[in-house]
């Protein structure tokens, strides 16, 4: 893969978090503050023009400049944590011009450690990573199980993890949260889907899209 | 529900339009979202520097100013400033001194100024931070992000702000702006949550006859929920809850706070209760604000905030600050 699945990959998770901008507000208010879903919207709508100004020559310059740009245009905790995973998946690519599926692999390993150890989270505490370490072992696992995946193998692997990531996000309903603003609410945080999760299953979601176009 | 603005989506600028517009004292960047003191960093003097997100106002821009902050940054309503304000306004109000950053126990503050403070060492300038968590609303515990930093902010960027005015080094700013935040509790109800403009409908809902109980200021639901209740019932129920944190006595600093949408009369008939719960702990009120300083938007309710005073805390407290929102002495 060259740059391109990764640019469309952005656009596809700016257009969903546009179209989902008010479920991601409305799950925001029930136990934080509604502003998930603005502060998405504004942080990859300036990602994505700025893949589109500075067209980035490699999958990892593309990724680290999404990542630096969320962490200066988001705020709140979604911008350093989306930050800091895009940051990360973009330093495990390199230079590399072009990049195979086990690469991806490992780079989505890569944002994801980057998270857990920003917000010192694990699964359980009712955040974004509830959604991501599912997907991403996902992916891993199929990567492993055969290196060389084929563009339509790729996909149908990455369709799995959006699919496992859904189910993460979902699964954070009962939990009560240990982080993050949702925290505050103890016991009352339960029985509501966590924002930062379901966005994080939209972008898993993106980019099987981006892979399977 | 209707606000007075022009759109939501330009509250923040055209808010930072008014501020360079009324205070000539101040000096706004608007591009990069930052008010600073007009007259510049003063050599040797520590830099205060403080943000979060904006519909707290007068927190923090009203702050900026003599025996306050040097700058604040506010972020967009609800959402921490993001790393490049913090850097670029910390480099701007560095006198050599180094810079203490003032943030409120919140992840996304906390995030933010964290690698703002990473990269401005990168850059030479040397950085402390203060953070403030005096909500005993929520229990301080694994479980939780930990408390949330409310009114105490005022009293830490007072004092903190009157102490590096003498050109006190660093460490010893921060050491003092520490102890007022150790010695600081608030507890705050609402009445009613708060609207933002982007959504333009309240937080949660809450009914005409109940209350949120150690509610926090960012329009999220409180503790618990319980009944509407005169006002002498409800500053029991928060003083209850700051002596069984950290037993009250001696002299305090008193600081009833209104959320924005409650009128300052309801505010002196609280304080009013404020002071009689006091007397009857053996405390007293030897120095006092009431009024609007950390407000959530338009959200009805009230936050009590103490701070335990030392002879040394008293004095910078008493110091003169010129500031928009505070100001005496000078």
């Amino acid at each position: 893969m060259d740059t391109e699945p990764f640019r469309v990959w952005i656009e596809e998770i700016a257009g969903s978090v546009r179209a989902e901008k008010d479920t991601l507000t409305r799950l925001d208010s029930a136990i934080g503050d509604a502003d998930h879903g603005a502060n998405l919207e504004r942080g990859f709508d300036a990602a994505l023009q700025a893949v589109r100004d500075r067209a980035p020559a490699t999958p990892g310059a593309l990724l680290t400049l999404v990542g630096t740009t969320l962490i200066r245009k988001v705020g709140g905790a979604s911008g350093p944590l989306y930050g800091t995973a895009f940051r990360e998946a973009g330093r495990a690519l390199g230079e590399a011009p072009s990049v195979s599926a086990a690469d991806l692999a490992g780079a989505l390993e890569a944002g994801l450690a980057g998270v857990v150890k920003l917000g010192s989270a694990a699964e359980g505490d009712k955040t974004m990573v509830d959604a991501l370490t599912p997907a991403v072992e996902t992916l891993a696992r199929a990567v492993r199980q055969r290196e060389d995946l084929t563009g339509r193998e790729l996909a149908e692997a990455l369709r799995a993890a959006a699919e496992a990531a859904g189910e993460g996000a979902e699964a954070t309903i009962p939990m009560q949260a240990r982080k993050g603003r949702a925290s505050y609410l103890g016991p009352r945080s339960v029985g509501h889907q966590d924002p930062g999760a379901t966005s994080a299953a939209l972008i898993v979601s993106a980019l099987h899209r981006a892979v399977a176009r | 529900m209707k606000k007075l603005i022009n759109s939501a989506e330009s509250v923040v600028a055209d808010a930072l339009r008014g501020i360079a517009a009324a205070h000539p004292d101040l000096r706004v960047d608007p591009g990069n979202r930052i008010v600073f003191r007009a007259s510049g960093p003063r050599p040797g003097k520590v830099g205060l520097l403080s943000g979060g997100g904006s519909g707290h106002e007068p927190l923090h821009a009203g702050f900026v100013g003599y025996g306050m902050l040097d700058a604040a940054c506010p972020g967009e309503i609800f959402t921490s400033p993001v790393p490049d304000q913090v850097i670029e306004a910390g480099a701007a109000v560095d006198g050599g001194a180094g810079v203490l950053h003032i943030v409120k126990n919140y992840t996304g503050d906390v995030l933010n100024f964290q690698m703002a403070a990473e990269l401005c060492a990168e850059e030479g300038v040397q950085v402390a931070s203060v953070l403030v968590d005096d909500d005993v609303a929520v229990r301080d515990s694994l479980h939780t992000a930990g408390r949330r930093g409310t009114g105490a902010t005022v009293f830490v960027e007072k004092i903190a702000g009157a102490l590096a005015e003498t050109g006190a080094p660093l460490a010893e700013v921060a050491r003092v702006a520490g102890e007022v935040n150790a010695r600081s509790r608030s507890f705050g109800v609402a009445l009613s949550a708060c609207t933002t403009p982007v959504s333009g409908k309240p937080t949660f809902e809450l009914s005409e006859s109940e209350v949120e109980l150690g509610v926090g200021i960012h329009g999220e639901p409180g503790r618990s929920r319980g009944p509407m209740r005169g006002a002498r019932e409800l500053v029991r129920l928060a003083v209850d809850a700051l002596h069984e944190d950290l037993p009250l006595s001696g002299d305090l600093l008193v600081m009833v706070n209104g959320m924005g949408g409650t009128p300052l009369i309801e505010l002196y008939v609280a304080f009013a209760e404020v002071a009689d719960a006091l007397a009857d702990r053996g405390a007293r009120a030897v120095r006092s604000l009431v009024g609007n300083y950390v407000t959530s938007l338009d959200m009805q309710g009230f936050s009590v905030t103490v701070c335990h005073l030392t002879e040394e805390l008293t004095r910078l407290w008493d110091a003169p600050v010129r500031t928009p929102a505070l100001r005496w002495g000078r």
